[in-house]
């Protein structure tokens, strides 16, 4: 702790003055209530021209002959240009991390060039004075395809047979990786059981609210780039804008408003966003492009789509000792730019069997291109996953040796008092508390009572399942994420706080608000560190012009990294207040502090108001000493120094009933212990467990991008693919477990990802111990009728 | 032939004020209001009617604005979440949905709202089930809908209290 400030130490959270720890409502909630929010789509600029794209029908085609005139000649139409016009001003992009060795990818332009490779690829851009008009001239583009064979099914696409997508590659391999502790082998042959399984999961998306949406202004005069950008990481973008377009960064401004979920989806380089900017550079005029629905189950990326193949090596008692893993997954034609697509599977190897004591790990992950829409990082990157292959095997494990699954896992589980400890993957864990919450979410679940109820049911033919997850979560990443693998992508983030002339403390912070409520916490640690009213705090997020540089909003990061450095700032500020006081007061800083807006001696009332400092501070220089000028301006950094990532933890539960009928899985209820470090605001933490439960149980009962044997598409309208409904959602009941982590003062971990992560796996393991009387297993997902059907041999 | 790009003129009433335009036969209510009339609050999620996030009220019904034609609004009285929020029509599910955070991105909530109000004019005593169920026109992707469901469920239990007394 030495490295903080002196102030801190007298920092106490608890203290009944305190809004850490406090379910505070948000500010900014009651103007998006009103429906005064400003997404980018709301925004119009003088002289705003808008672009429609005219995308590949097809899988996998070569770009013969472009006709553009008749599109030309429409009505409203201002241009119409191809991939490579376009070419001429953007940089081509790469999407690999050198630390992910081996990694490949061939250069993207934002349009296709000579070949088109997925269904949706956008091929010519057509602006035009409206949207609407912009979209009839995209349809009257004519574009003379040459249909090539397309490389769909990940399982195939290293055959030698398979069309190769790139010809630069020998293959259509993008990225492996192995990890091996050298005694799997040894521990399989000599174990008491071995249970197998393959375990497939669907490619699904994140179907934000908002379709993804830009609007480019480059300023002829200024040379100057304005890009209003619905997304989570503005300084990654401006570096993005800055060097494709071969502008100054310096002179590119990104403004993240409102942003109508994102989810991860909006957080890579898309053709179609990237084309808009350079159509602003080339006609010196706003452009805007706010993707349809359509465009945007095409173009966003998708996420998941991968087959493992699992081992799990338990004695006689229940133990585990190895644990093999081979994971597949297609990620499209290319690794998405900057992020990698590379990123999701190496989190199901670093990840899987994470929470337990098996000394053995053996895991082998393999990147394929193939002629569908990219995939990338989505919420909970590779968490589902890793977490769902790990739960599914410990349960088999468990129903072998006819071991209650609580029980299994608290044999199995990392004790809590055996940390810090390494991952067989090699991951750090600085301290987690899986015990402690498994047993809390035991005794919230009334877990005895609900095995008694199903016992009872079943022998009316009523099939309930009960299913638990236990797992660990990425949060607050260090460089090791994608800064050291040479992505300009900050890991680290600052908080730019001031007292205004008013009185009033006003925070600029690099982290990003999509709706988690990243504006309201970080104004609940602002006015803790200083000692103030929320009220006089505002805070200020997503605007590269305005806030500090940082990452943005991504891994769970703002609230333990944007966090952290919002409250050094505050402490900072503070300190130079209490000089400032001391000054005035004629006392020492020392005995000094603020409560309640106001500078006081400690103990007593006797002080002055913060508007009263500033005023003397602001403009009556004159009555302070000439040796003396206040700073009433700071700004503090903060990032993750001691551990490559600080995992969190949790566990989760469901109770679900299947028909058995008709293959219809009803969630009856979910419960969620999460340990996420202090709690800032327990409503926000318990929200966000709640809408990613949500968003994992799409993943595991509901949403899929189905693709025909040709590469199409089938379902991309909201009609044709399912995502949660509320009449289909159950209660989810929460609770917090709180290990805060010493790697900041704070002491916050990431809560984001944590309720998508555990929940897929928590509701198959339901359905299979709902089925495991009838001798019945599922093991893919989405567990829609057909499947559960299928296991139960009621349909081929 | 180009019968789309053919003009209508049409008069209206919107938010309580008298609005006349000549409109595309093509533009829908929901890009109307949004374009037309600067009304940003109302939002375009799907276009085909699924989502709910363009839920605006027509002549008293809910109705989805990317469905209706801006000229078959001719004649009639539209409300939109800017003019309930100005009348202070629905203050008490706005101040619920905040103490509940029955909203995180903010996105569907306007065309939420819009149903919520609907829902408790016309059955001002719904359990939790029907709550789930009238809303499942209208899609969520951040709460997960239980706060939302919350917020809609308290404000009818405190209206059925001020009614009891």
């Amino acid at each position: 702790m030495s490295e903080f400030d002196e102030a801190a130490k007298t920092l106490n959270f608890d203290s009944p003055n305190s809004y850490v720890g406090r379910s505070v409502t948000r500010p900014n909630a009651r103007r998006l209530a009103q429906g005064r929010g400003q997404f980018v789509d709301d925004i119009v600029l003088p002289r705003m021209l808008h672009v429609a794209y005219a995308r590949s029908p097809h899988a996998h085609a070569k770009i013969v002959r472009i006709e553009t005139k008749k599109a030309a000649a429409m009505p409203g139409v201002v241009r119409v240009v191809a991939g490579a016009e376009i070419a001429m001003v953007v940089k081509p992009y790469v999407g690999v991390l050198t630390h992910l060795q081996g990694m490949r990818s061939p250069p993207q332009y934002p349009l296709a060039m000579e070949v088109a490779r997925w269904q949706g690829e956008p091929v010519v851009a057509v602006v035009a004075q409206s949207r609407a008009e912009a979209e009839d001239a995209a349809e009257a583009v004519e574009v003379e395809y040459g249909e090539l064979p397309a490389a769909l099914d990940a399982e195939r696409a290293l055959d030698p047979s398979e069309p190769k997508i790139h010809k630069e590659f020998d293959s259509n391999l993008c990225f492996q990786r192995t990890v091996d502790t050298g005694g799997v082998d040894a521990a399989m042959n000599s174990a008491h059981l071995v249970v197998e399984d393959t375990i497939r999961f669907g490619r699904h998306t994140g179907v934000t609210m908002e379709p993804r949406a830009i609007l480019a202004d480059y300023n002829r005069a200024e040379e100057s780039m304005t890009v209003y950008h619905c997304g989570q990481s503005p300084h990654m973008m401006q570096g993005i804008i800055a060097s494709r377009l071969s502008l100054d960064e310096h002179r590119v401004r990104v403004v993240a408003r409102d942003v109508g979920g994102s989810f991860g989806i909006k957080i890579h380089t898309y053709g179609d966003e990237i084309a808009a900017c350079a159509l602003s550079l080339m006609l010196g005029r706003p452009v805007k492009f706010a993707a349809d629905r359509y465009e945007s189950f095409l173009s966003d990326i998708h996420a998941r789509d991968h087959r493992v193949k699992a081992r799990l090596a338990v004695d006689r008692e229940g133990n585990m000792l190895a644990l093999e893993i081979d994971d597949l997954t297609g990620i499209g034609p290319y690794s998405m730019f900057p992020r990698s697509s590379g990123v999701e599977c190496n989190q199901v190897l670093n990840l899987t069997g994470g929470p337990y004591k098996h000394k053995e790990y053996r895991a082998k992950g393999t990147v394929v291109f193939q002629n569908k829409n990219m995939m990338c990082q989505y919420r909970a990157v590779g968490h589902p996953i890793a977490v769902a292959v790990a739960e599914h095997m410990v349960d088999q494990a468990a129903a072998a040796l006819r071991l209650d699954p609580a029980e299994m896992r608290k044999k199995n589980l990392i004790a809590d008092d055996a940390y810090p400890c390494k991952s067989p993957s090699g991951m750090r864990f600085e301290a987690l508390s899986h015990h402690q919450c498994l047993d809390k979410l035991l005794t919230l679940m009334k877990y005895g009572e609900l095995r008694k109820e199903q016992n009872e049911l079943r022998k009316k033919g009523v099939y309930r399942g009960i299913g638990l997850s236990s797992f660990i979560e990425v949060t607050n990443p260090s460089p090791m994420f994608y800064g050291v693998g040479g992505a300009r992508i900050a890991a680290q983030d600052g908080c730019t706080i001031k007292l205004d002339a008013s009185g009033a403390i006003v925070a600029a912070t690099g982290v990003t608000e999509q709706g988690q409520g990243t504006e309201t916490i970080m104004a609940q640690i602002a006015a803790t560190a200083l000692g103030v009213e929320m009220s006089c705090v505002k805070v200020l997020t997503g605007d590269t012009d305005k806030v500090p540089y940082g990452g943005g909003t991504w891994a769970s990061r703002a609230a333990g990294i944007g966090g952290e450095a919002v409250l050094q700032a505050g402490l900072a500020l503070k300190a130079n207040i209490l000089q400032a006081g001391a000054v005035i007061l004629k006392t020492n800083a020392s005995d000094l502090d603020i409560v309640d807006g106001r500078v006081v001696k400690k103990g007593t009332e006797q002080g002055i108001t913060l508007a009263e400092l500033a005023r003397i501070c602001y403009y009556r220089g004159n009555e302070l000493p000439a040796d003396f000028q206040p700073e009433l301006v700071v700004t503090r950094h903060y990032r993750v120094k001691d551990y490559a990532f600080v995992f969190s933890n949790g566990a989760q539960g469901c109770s679900l009933e299947v028909d058995t009928d008709t293959g219809f899985v009803k969630l009856l209820k979910m419960w969620c212990v999460d340990d996420c470090g202090r709690v800032i605001n327990p409503k926000l933490v318990e929200e966000q467990a709640r809408g990613g439960i949500v968003q994992g149980i799409g993943g595991a009962l509901y949403e899929q991008c189905i693709y025909d044997d040709r590469g199409q598409l089938l379902n991309a309208t909201m009609a044709d693919y399912l995502v949660p409904m509320a009449a289909e959602m159950p209660d989810i009941e929460c609770a917090h477990v709180e290990t805060p982590t010493k790697t900041s003062m704070l002491g916050a971990k990431g809560a984001g990802e944590a309720g998508t992560g555990g929940a897929p796996a928590a509701i198959m393991n339901a359905v299979n111990d709902a089925l495991r009387p009838l001798g019945a297993k599922v093991t893919s997902q989405p567990i829609a009728p057909e499947v559960v059907l299928r296991a139960l041999g009621k349909v081929n | 032939m180009n019968a789309p790009l053919e003009t209508v003129e049409i008069s209206l009433t919107v938010n309580g004020e008298r609005v006349k335009r000549s409109v595309p036969a093509r533009l829908n209510l929901a890009d109307f209001l949004r374009n037309e009339l600067e009304l940003t609050g109302t939002h375009v999620g799907c276009e085909h009617g699924v989502c709910g996030a363009c839920t605006v009220r027509v002549d008293g019904e809910i109705v989805r604005g990317c469905l209706m034609f801006a000229a078959q609004a001719e004649g009639c009285t539209v409300d939109t979440i800017e003019g309930l929020s100005d009348s202070r029509e629905i203050e008490e599910l706005q101040s619920a949905f905040v103490l509940t955070n029955a909203l995180q991105c903010g996105f569907c909530t306007p065309g939420v709202l819009m149903a919520a109000q609907a829902l408790l004019r016309d059955e001002p005593d719904p359990s939790r089930e029907r709550i789930r169920e009238y809303l499942s026109g209208n899609y969520c992707r951040c709460t997960g809908y239980q706060a939302i469901v919350d917020a809609i469920e308290a404000v009818a239990k405190a209206r059925a209290g001020r009614r009891g007394r």
